[in-house]
């Protein structure tokens, strides 16, 4: 076995070979400012996805403080229903699809051995609109009349007739965030079918690019519709439309159906690029290729097909015509069975393995495991009978906070363990990075698994009060939840330590890894592949 | 991919991004404002609006000049260009669905809302604990609170738009033609008989919004029909206005000599486009006109 060194040395001189020598990288902030360089750019996604999530980290702070104990005693109700908003929207919009968008930014040209994105300047473009439309909505917080309190889901009327001013701003942000998705994703589809490396065929695509393509689909489907109904908000407030008002023939029911047509499409962009992770991670660790390949790219091509067609069970309880709750009740069950396929494989590329539990694979497991779960809570709500139980109670926190946090959030974390020597060129301090997994499990599971019963119990959502019998509970949950708060800054020591220095890492730091990332050196250089690699 | 790999044109760091982005941002903080100030009369609103759109038409020309000088020295490989042509692809497959969106909002309140709110099928109570007098159709000329309004028929101005939009789309054909073909001379005719002919639907369409708003009443606040026919029409106008301007330039780059048979995105990607927003105007015509 070749030493690490060495290693990394092979890989620098095959890369010499074949690249051209010119690999400056521009200095100080305007690098950033106009950088056209995939890796510059995930690299920002990924800071600004992480900043993010600790800003909208800080007002789940905030909601679990107030709902410490029962009765109102720190935020007043209109600013608490600020809080639950602002931060649903920032996690789905500014920390998980942006978190993503960087991670594809990495690592899809290195795995389809392209020299960078196919529009490099848009790509640029794609990022910087992304802090623009983020500055704007945290600003309308602190407009008179406070910013959006209606929900990240921003039904009509709470959106239109009784919204605060500010709700405009609400609405532009929303747009320059759905440009961004948008041009990203025309930029990912673009780079995955025109500029893979001459032999790498479709069926060799790694999955994490598989997925990424398909997620890719989805967001030029739908983030259009989302425009479209926060248009029509816009109009429904300033400009005298009744879309949603049925004072003038339009109905709010309407809104719901435009909003969840882009909204359940919107949940898989969320989780489709996790599954490629976390089908990179698991052979990696259990040094066997992944079982069922070609059924992983038709299971993840049929949820997005599926995920078109199910947006109704949002809606169970709005008193659609009977036709509409079999129908989408049967085809969200349909749902599972693709999603089925790929838990099964994973397990299944396991089974007999030679595994170990490096901390990415830590984070992959407990992927595995919890999003099972969150997935299994998801089809009881598909019942719709049960629905009109389960439906905006604790229960649907539970659930997506399992698919989101535990499932989204988690493969992220998984990932970045797993790439970071290859970004940084050093090994990251192992005992801090455990540290982040245990302490991160444990309290996560504290903070959402209690929230099932909360909510089969008849707790209601999005409520800054509730009754005294759910007050031992709630206690719990929030200290799940400043556990789990705390556990993350752990992550920031772990790769502030990495990118300052520690052990070099090799080439390729995990024995069993796969893949063309592996072949460049660690660091990754600032131009890979100027011209393609040989596919295997 | 079995193609012969080209080295594939990379670009060094540019500024026109990050003006675009900042560009965005007074766009929306100005449209932000200017909308919460509307009824206040003036603000700084519409001032950073306009900044932004300056800047935006600033960062337009910049950038694709950088576009067309790279791609007149010969920087893009035929890679490059189908990059391009996927991404304008996907980008008008975008534009499908957010038109989508509205025709979406169409197609319920008109098969589904309306005749609910009339009593249609289970709803009988909603009609008759809500609006009793009210009584559904098509289109919704007399609004369950009490509002009317009239609708605008098919024949005349629609009627003749479609026929010029129909026009414009084999002329542009033809100029396509004429280019790969070679034939600079007709290639000019036509794609200046096809701006003139943009020009004149949105003249006609503002003149129609003139006829709508002054002597029929109807507006875009005048209910659901109001709300998707100017919504709808509205922002298909803002797509043939976007449509000619991208003409115009093409118009400009053609009298200096640009594009040849083979090589001419640029070119493509107008006519794409403003193929595109035809065939968005024949479903418009037939969904929310004669219909
Ligand atoms: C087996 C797959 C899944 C099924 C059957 C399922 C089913 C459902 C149902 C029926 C609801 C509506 C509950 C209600 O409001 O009464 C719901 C809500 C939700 N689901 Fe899932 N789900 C699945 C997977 C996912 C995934 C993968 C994600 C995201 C990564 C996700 C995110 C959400 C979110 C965010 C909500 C709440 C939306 C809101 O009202 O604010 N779900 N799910
Ligand atoms: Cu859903």
């Amino acid at each position: 076995m070749t030493s690490m060194t060495e290693q990394n040395d092979i890989a620098a001189q095959q890369h010499d070979e074949t690249n051209e020598h010119h690999h400056y990288a521009p200095k100080g902030i305007m690098r950033w400012l106009l950088t056209t360089n995939h890796k510059d750019i995930g690299t920002l996604y990924l800071i600004f996805a992480f900043t993010m999530f600790l800003v909208g980290g800080a007002m789940a702070m905030v909601i679990r403080a107030e709902l410490f104990q029962p009765g109102l005693q720190l935020v007043d109700p209109n600013f608490f229903n600020q809080m639950t908003t602002v931060h649903g929207l920032i996690m789905v919009f500014g920390a998980v699809m942006p978190a993503f968008t960087g991670l594809a930014n990495w690592m899809i040209p290195m795995m389809i051995g392209a020299p960078d994105m196919a529009l490099p300047r848009m790509n640029n473009w794609s990022f910087w609109i992304l802090p623009f439309a983020f500055a704007i909505l945290l600003g309308s917080l602190f407009m008179e009349g406070g910013g959006p309190a209606f929900g990240w889901t921003f039904y009509a009327p709470l959106s239109t007739t009784y919204s605060s001013d500010s709700t405009a701003l609400f609405v532009f942000s929303v747009h320059i965030m759905g440009i961004s998705s948008i041009m990203g994703a025309i930029n990912v589809i673009v780079t995955i079918v025109n500029l893979r490396a001459p032999d790498m065929s479709w069926m060799k695509l790694p999955l994490f690019v598989w997925t990424w393509l398909i997620t890719a689909f989805l967001l030029i489907a739908v983030m259009p519709v989302l425009a479209g109904v926060v248009t029509m908000v816009l109009t429904d407030k300033y400009f005298g439309t009744s879309f949603f008002d049925a004072a003038g023939g339009g109905d709010p029911v309407m809104f719901q159906h435009i909003f969840w047509f882009f909204g359940h499409p919107e949940v898989y962009i969320m989780i489709l690029p996790s599954f490629g992770i976390v089908s990179a991670i698991i052979p990696a660790f259990a040094r066997k290729p992944l079982f069922g390949y070609a059924s992983m790219v038709y299971a993840t091509a049929s949820i997005a097909g599926l995920s078109f067609i199910v947006w109704a069970h949002h809606m169970f309880t709005t008193g659609m015509p009977l036709f509409g709750e079999l129908f989408f009740m049967y085809c969200t069950m349909l749902i599972a069975v693709p999603t089925g396929v790929k838990v099964f494989n994973w397990v299944a590329t396991m089974w007999r393995g030679a595994m170990t539990f490096e901390v990415p694979m830590l984070f992959a497991l407990a992927f595995v495991v919890l999003f099972t779960i969150g997935g299994f809570s998801g089809l009881m709500l598909a019942i719709t009978p049960v629905d009109f139980q389960y439906h905006d109670t604790y229960f649907v926190v539970a659930h997506f906070h399992y698919v989101l946090v535990t499932g989204a959030i988690f493969s992220i974390y998984a990932a970045a363990y797993y790439w970071l020597p290859k970004w940084t060129g050093h090994m990251f301090n192992e005992f801090w990075a455990k540290m982040h997994f245990w302490c991160s499990l444990v309290s996560v599971n504290v903070l959402f698994f209690p929230m099932h019963f909360l909510g089969l119990a008849g707790m209601p959502r999005r409520i800054p009060d509730y009754a005294l019998q759910f007050a031992d509970v709630n206690q719990i949950v929030s200290i799940g939840g400043f556990a789990f708060g705390l556990s993350q800054l752990l992550f920031v020591v772990v790769v502030v330590k990495a990118a300052r220095g520690g052990e070099k890492a090799a080439a390729k730091p995990w024995e069993g890894a796969e893949g063309l990332e592996w072949t460049v050196p660690s660091p990754a250089p600032y131009h890979t592949f100027e011209t393609p690699p040989a596919v295997k | 991919m079995s193609q012969q790999y080209q080295k594939y044109y990379v670009p060094a760091q540019s500024g026109w991004p990050i003006i675009g982005a900042v560009a965005l941002f007074l766009i929306a903080v100005g449209a932000g404002t200017a909308v919460q100030q509307m009824n206040q009369g003036g603000g700084y609103g519409q001032w950073l609006l306009l900044a932004g759109a300056t800047l935006l038409i600033i960062m337009l020309i910049g950038w694709f000049g950088n576009v067309i000088h790279e791609s007149m020295t010969g920087l893009y490989s035929e890679q490059m260009d189908r990059s391009f042509r996927q991404g304008m692809s996907w980008f008008i497959f975008s534009e499908v669905m957010f038109f989508a969106a509205f025709f979406g909002a169409l197609f319920y309140a008109r098969m589904l809302a309306v005749p609910w709110l009339g009593g249609a099928d289970n709803n009988e109570m909603t009609h008759a604990l809500l609006w009793p007098e009210f009584s559904a159709h098509w289109p919704l000329v007399s609004m369950p609170d009490g509002g009317e309004t009239q609708a605008m028929g098919w024949h005349g101005l629609p009627l003749y738009n479609t026929i010029i939009l129909l026009i414009s789309s084999v002329t542009l054909h033809l100029a396509h033609v004429s280019l790969e073909q070679g034939k600079r001379t007709a290639l000019t005719a036509w794609l200046f008989l096809t701006i003139v002919l943009g020009i004149a639907f949105l003249f006609l369409q503002v003149e129609e919004y003139v006829h709508a708003y002054v002597e029929m009443g109807l507006t875009l606040d005048a209910g659901i029909y109001g709300n998707t026919f100017f919504l709808l029409t509205g922002f298909h106008g803002m797509h043939v206005t976007l449509g000619t301007i991208i003409l115009i330039v093409l118009f400009g780059r053609v009298l200096k000599g640009h594009f040849t048979g083979d090589q001419h995105f640029a070119f493509m990607a107008g006519s794409w486009y403003w193929h595109f927003v035809d065939v968005v105007w024949l479903c418009l015509f037939v969904f929310v006109y004669v219909i």
